[in-house]
């Protein structure tokens, strides 16, 4: 009965059926670039340029987010610095050395399950290894290494994609003009691949930059009066500085607050259409 | 010359090699140090008090039970919330969206999988718990609920990358072949193209509730961190602990090496146990259907 009634219909049931996968999507993106919008109506009347170049001051209730700022800045070049040659090199592995055995799928698995594994238990590992036994202290040293751990799945997945769409005949051209094989990886597979594997590094940065669970025990600071001077100081950092104010701090006015959200905001979407933009420019451009 | 280039070929080929195998060192690494700091606790802490309802650890009471169901309400909610509208999003993108439209969707959804979390927990406080507050009429905004409407959101566009690839992976010789037989789109969607690419749905799915259950600042931000052991139906709309969180608040504030230090790690091991499980089953079920592309390829 109901399946010839449905049968009949088909066409209304139809109708009905896109109308509704047409609103989940709605409510799906709506409300997120419904978030970005309110921010930057909220937050952008915070923004001065004292606010963006002076200290905290008052319990956080005044000044500006500086050290934030730079400490988040500080962080996402530390992390760049371990996790993308590492990222890279095991990427350019995966596609052009290894082969397809019972370490590689295990080399795979790891790869899964470091990008699964909750971001407080990276925090947890951050501090047990580099903050306790390696005695780096709270410092941005121990949280940099701990936010290249957890980037480096999506540098070497976004990276060994990059790396396998460039066409395999390049690879034997280049091998039979005499090239040895890291010669043609170096000149000819990782030029081609480039946009593709900065996307996945800008990403892998982006959400370096915006995360607070695992600086939580192994980097960031309540509150410094002056900038980190080495490696091996603490800082502060833009998105734990938000938790603290939004959460931590009686009568914080909401000004900042919102303010503060803007400036994480802006850093993040920045790196976020820069990737974008690098992915859809080098996709344009490919003549193969 | 001829040498020297061999030798650094063969230096860097072994670094490349290295680089390669370090992620199962990393992965053993953060297992080994969870267990170091975290096996302590059986021995401090007896079984039967662990697995107790009152987690109060100032005064040394260590259950982690209702941590577990904080996490479980909290994420079971998540998964009803991010299965619909993550695999809707995903059909309508691959399936139903003019090209256009897509082009423009899917950025905007990985846009959202960008967002920091603390930027999430932040307007949950202002705007989502206020109004859950005065809808729900309930003392407090602060609830499981809040969180799983949340979390549903931040997994979201986990489930949508992963489910939506599955879908655009899915022969178009499919579609063809049921539109040719006289099926609508609509009909298609159902019974051919989303069959087919069930497995890669499920790995979205499965992905995404891991996501779930180790967010941790957008959680701990908006439930109202409340370790109550409860399992009935309006403790949704109660306040809440989740693993995640209990660990990100407290264990700033305790002494290394003391017992609470170590039940803290050792929380930490189970969402790492936890995590695993979820991913091997996941990537277990993609295997699978990769497998059975080829064969179908071949």
């Amino acid at each position: 009965m109901v399946t010839r009634f449905l049968a009949r219909h088909r066409y209304t049931v139809q109708r009905i059926g896109f109308a509704v996968i047409t609103l989940t999507a709605i409510f799906t993106v709506l409300p997120i670039i419904g978030t970005i919008i309110y921010i930057f109506v909220k937050g952008i009347s915070a923004i001065s340029v004292e606010f963006l170049t002076g200290f905290p001051s008052n319990g956080m209730r005044e000044g500006g987010i500086y050290p934030a700022i730079v400490g988040t800045f500080y962080l996402t070049i530390g992390t760049a610095i371990f996790s993308v040659p590492l990222g890279i090199a095991a990427a350019v592995y995966l596609s052009e050395y290894a082969s397809n055995n019972k370490w590689t799928r295990l080399i795979r698995l790891a790869i899964v399950n470091l990008a699964g594994i909750p971001s407080v238990v990276y925090g947890l590992f951050g501090l047990g290894l580099f903050v306790l036994f390696l005695q780096f202290g709270t410092s941005i040293l121990a949280a940099a290494l701990t936010l290249s751990i957890m980037t480096l799945p999506v540098v070497i997945s976004t990276a060994e994609e990059a790396l396998r769409a460039v066409p395999q005949p390049f690879r034997t051209v280049s091998i039979s003009l005499g090239a040895t094989r890291w010669q043609t990886i170096r000149r000819i597979v990782l030029k081609e691949a480039l946009p593709g594997i900065l996307t996945g590094v800008i990403l892998g940065l982006e959400r370096a930059a915006g995360e607070t669970a695992p600086i939580l025990f192994t980097g960031a600071a309540f509150f410094l009066p002056q900038l980190p001077q080495s490696p091996f100081d603490a800082t502060m950092a833009l998105p734990y500085h938000l938790f603290v104010i939004s959460t931590q701090v009686p009568e914080m006015p909401i000004q900042i607050q919102y303010g503060t959200a803007l400036v994480l905001l802006v850093f993040v979407l920045t790196m976020n259409i820069i990737a974008t933009v690098i992915r859809s420019r080098a996709r344009a451009k490919r003549q193969w | 010359m001829e040498k020297s280039l061999s030798w650094r070929e063969f230096i860097i080929t072994r670094l490349i090699q290295g680089s390669g195998y370090s992620a199962i060192l990393f992965v053993a690494l953060i297992f080994f140090f969870l267990l170091r700091e975290g096996l302590p606790t059986l021995r401090e802490v007896d079984i039967s008090s662990l697995l107790n309802v009152r987690w109060y650890p100032i005064e040394s009471y260590y259950g982690i039970l209702p941590l577990i169901t904080g996490t479980l309400i909290v994420t079971i909610g998540a998964t009803l919330i991010a299965v619909p509208f993550g695999i809707g999003t995903a059909v309508y993108i691959s399936e139903v969206a003019p090209r256009w439209m897509r082009e423009i969707l899917k950025p905007i959804v990985e846009l959202l999988g960008g967002l920091p979390s603390v930027v999430l927990g932040f307007l949950g406080i202002l705007v989502m718990v206020p109004y859950i507050r005065l809808f729900m009429n309930l003392p407090t905004g602060l609830t499981a609920f809040t969180g799983s409407l949340l979390l549903g959101a931040i997994a979201v566009p986990t489930v949508v990358t992963v489910a939506e690839d599955a879908l655009d992976s899915v022969p178009r010789a499919y579609r063809e072949g049921a539109w040719a037989l006289g099926a609508t789109r609509w009909q298609t969607i159902w019974r051919v193209t989303l069959p087919a690419a069930k497995s890669g749905v499920l790995t979205g799915v499965m992905l995404g509730v891991g996501r779930a259950i180790g967010e941790t600042m957008a959680v701990m931000m908006v439930t109202g961190n409340a370790p109550v052991m409860s399992l009935r139906l309006n403790s949704l709309f109660s306040p809440a602990r989740t693993m995640t969180a209990t660990i990100a608040a407290e264990m700033g504030e305790v002494a290394n090496g003391s017992t609470h230090y170590h039940v803290l790690f050792f929380i930490g091991m189970m969402l790492f146990i936890i995590s695993m499980i979820v991913n091997i089953i996941a990537s277990s079920v993609l295997f699978r259907s990769k497998k059975r592309a080829e064969r179908i390829l071949s």
